[in-house]
């Protein structure tokens, strides 16, 4: 087992607001470790719209979701956050000595003082396709993620989806497995056009089968994959025989593990008072989309009050003998020396 | 205004006023006509909104963006009418639209 991880904070979650806490933390000299499922930070920002225009952050008439957290991560690089990417916080325990004991997916454990929780709409997960009865044939033949090429040596593998991961594995996987056949709904492919280019030569080649359509059914057994039926661009349905599919249809957010937490949940939402926006569990905050109190706005401006308040009352929990004094930025050499300025 | 008739999946189907401006979309939400769902509230990032525009209207209210031609890859059983209404400006030549809305939505 790997060493557990001590620590004053644990932040979940990447998304605009996680980040930010992490700079409200650091004024107070709190440093963070964070973690996200995706493989990079900026949340919602930067997975679902990071090109799109954000017109209401104060002081920025126009930022994209990319770019505010470019920014972002500008303004916390001083504090010197610990980032763990493509890990999930799957468990979260009191110990006790009123401290927190996290787990994630890969095995990593932190022992924590505190836990923000940050967590947005829930982790990003990929999105199931739209065919009845997929759930019987997950983990077995319908697969979301490649985690061993090996899997699918010698077999007929579908791959569905025509942005980058889909074209990514057709590529990948050509070499590998028995036959690859890429299935898309149009002749036109979102990836970048260097692998388009690619997968269109191996197609030329007669290494790789495109189809041009939409699945409709699945074929087989005790969650083994025979064949999925298929409405083709020529209109008719046609059986396709393959042995495990691999759908590519982006990401979706899913509240995950949270809700196993003990954090008496509303409607998929953490409760916390507008003081200290921590939660029932005291030493446990929640800040930004994933919370809930009276007016609350899911708002990335609302997220960044919500971390400046939860940083003073996180502050006072982790070194109760030390006064916390307020001051600004602008003026205050102790805070600029913390920010490298002066 | 404009009028704009939802049919949904089962076939039932509702007639309500759009504003010029808005989108089909908005005017869906506006009026608690089930069958979409917008969860990224109109900006083309979720294809929850998709409708089927019907096969009269489809010259008049013209075909998908890039953009939206991507998102709709993401939908579920998208045909040659597929259109995210998000995407879709309500204008007086749209009086008496009529769309479809799927089985479900992504
Ligand atoms: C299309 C669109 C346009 C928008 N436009 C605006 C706008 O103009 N102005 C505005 O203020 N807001 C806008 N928003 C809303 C804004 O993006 C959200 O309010 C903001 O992203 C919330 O930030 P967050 O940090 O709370 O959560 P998120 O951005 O949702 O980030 C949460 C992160 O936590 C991770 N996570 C969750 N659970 C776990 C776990 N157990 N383990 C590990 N990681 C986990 C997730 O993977 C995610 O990366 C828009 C949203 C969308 C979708
Ligand atoms: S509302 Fe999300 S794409 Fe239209």
């Amino acid at each position: 087992m790997t060493e557990t991880i001590k620590t004053d904070v644990v932040i979940v979650g990447a998304g605009p607001v996680g980040l930010f806490a992490v700079f409200e933390l650091g004024l107070l000299d709190i440093r963070a470790h964070v973690v996200d499922i995706l493989d990079r930070p900026g949340g919602q920002c930067a997975e679902l719209y990071p090109e799109k225009p954000i017109y209401d952050i104060p002081g920025l008439p126009v930022v994209t979701g990319q770019e505010l957290t470019d920014n972002l991560l500008e303004q916390i690089k001083p504090f010197g956050a610990q980032y763990h990417f493509s890990e999930i916080i799957a468990g979260l325990e009191k110990t006790e000595d009123d401290r927190f004991l996290l787990t994630t997916d890969a095995g990593t454990r932190f022992d924590a003082k505190v836990v923000v929780i940050a967590a947005g709409g829930g982790s990003f997960q990929p999105k199931k396709p739209p065919i009845d009865g997929v759930e019987a044939f997950e983990e077995k033949s319908v697969h979301y993620a490649v985690r061993k090429m090996d899997v699918f040596r010698g077999k007929r593998v579908l791959i569905v989806g025509g942005g980058d991961s889909a074209l990514d594995w057709t590529l990948n996987l050509a070499p590998v497995a028995q036959r690859v056949t890429l299935m898309h709904r149009r002749d036109a492919f979102r990836a970048a056009p260097d692998s388009v280019n690619k997968m269109r030569k191996l197609v030329e080649e007669g290494v790789v089968d495109l189809a041009l359509g939409q699945v409709t059914e699945l074929i087989g057994e005790d969650g083994v994959l025979k064949a999925v039926k298929a409405k083709l661009v020529d209109g008719q349905t046609h059986e396709i025989a393959t042995d495990a599919m691999l759908p590519f249809f982006g990401l979706t957010m899913k509240l995950g593990p949270i809700a196993d937490w003990g954090l008496n949940l509303e409607e998929n939402l953490i409760p916390v008072d507008t003081e200290k926006f921590e939660t029932t569990t005291p030493g446990i905050f929640a800040i930004g989309d994933i919370n809930a109190y009276p007016g609350k706005l899911k708002l990335i401006l609302s997220g960044f009050h919500e971390a400046a308040l939860m940083a003073q009352a996180a502050a006072r929990r982790i070194n109760p003998d030390r006064k916390v004094v307020f001051q600004y930025t602008t003026s205050s050499t102790s805070l600029q020396k913390k920010l490298g300025v002066a | 205004m404009a009028k704009i008739t939802y049919i949904d999946a089962s076939g039932e189907s509702r007639t309500v006023e759009a504003e010029v401006g808005a989108t089909v979309m908005e005017t869906a939400i506006r009026h608690d006509v089930p069958g979409i769902e917008a969860e990224c509230g109109g900006a083309c990032s979720c294809a929850t909104c998709h409708v089927y525009v019907d096969a009269a209207w489809t010259e008049t209210v013209g075909g998908p963006e890039p953009m939206e031609e991507d998102m709709l890859d993401f939908a579920y059983d998208v045909r040659p009418t597929s259109r995210l209404s998000c995407q879709i400006k309500v204008t007086p030549a749209l009086d008496g639209l009529v769309v479809t809305t799927p089985d479900r939505q992504a």
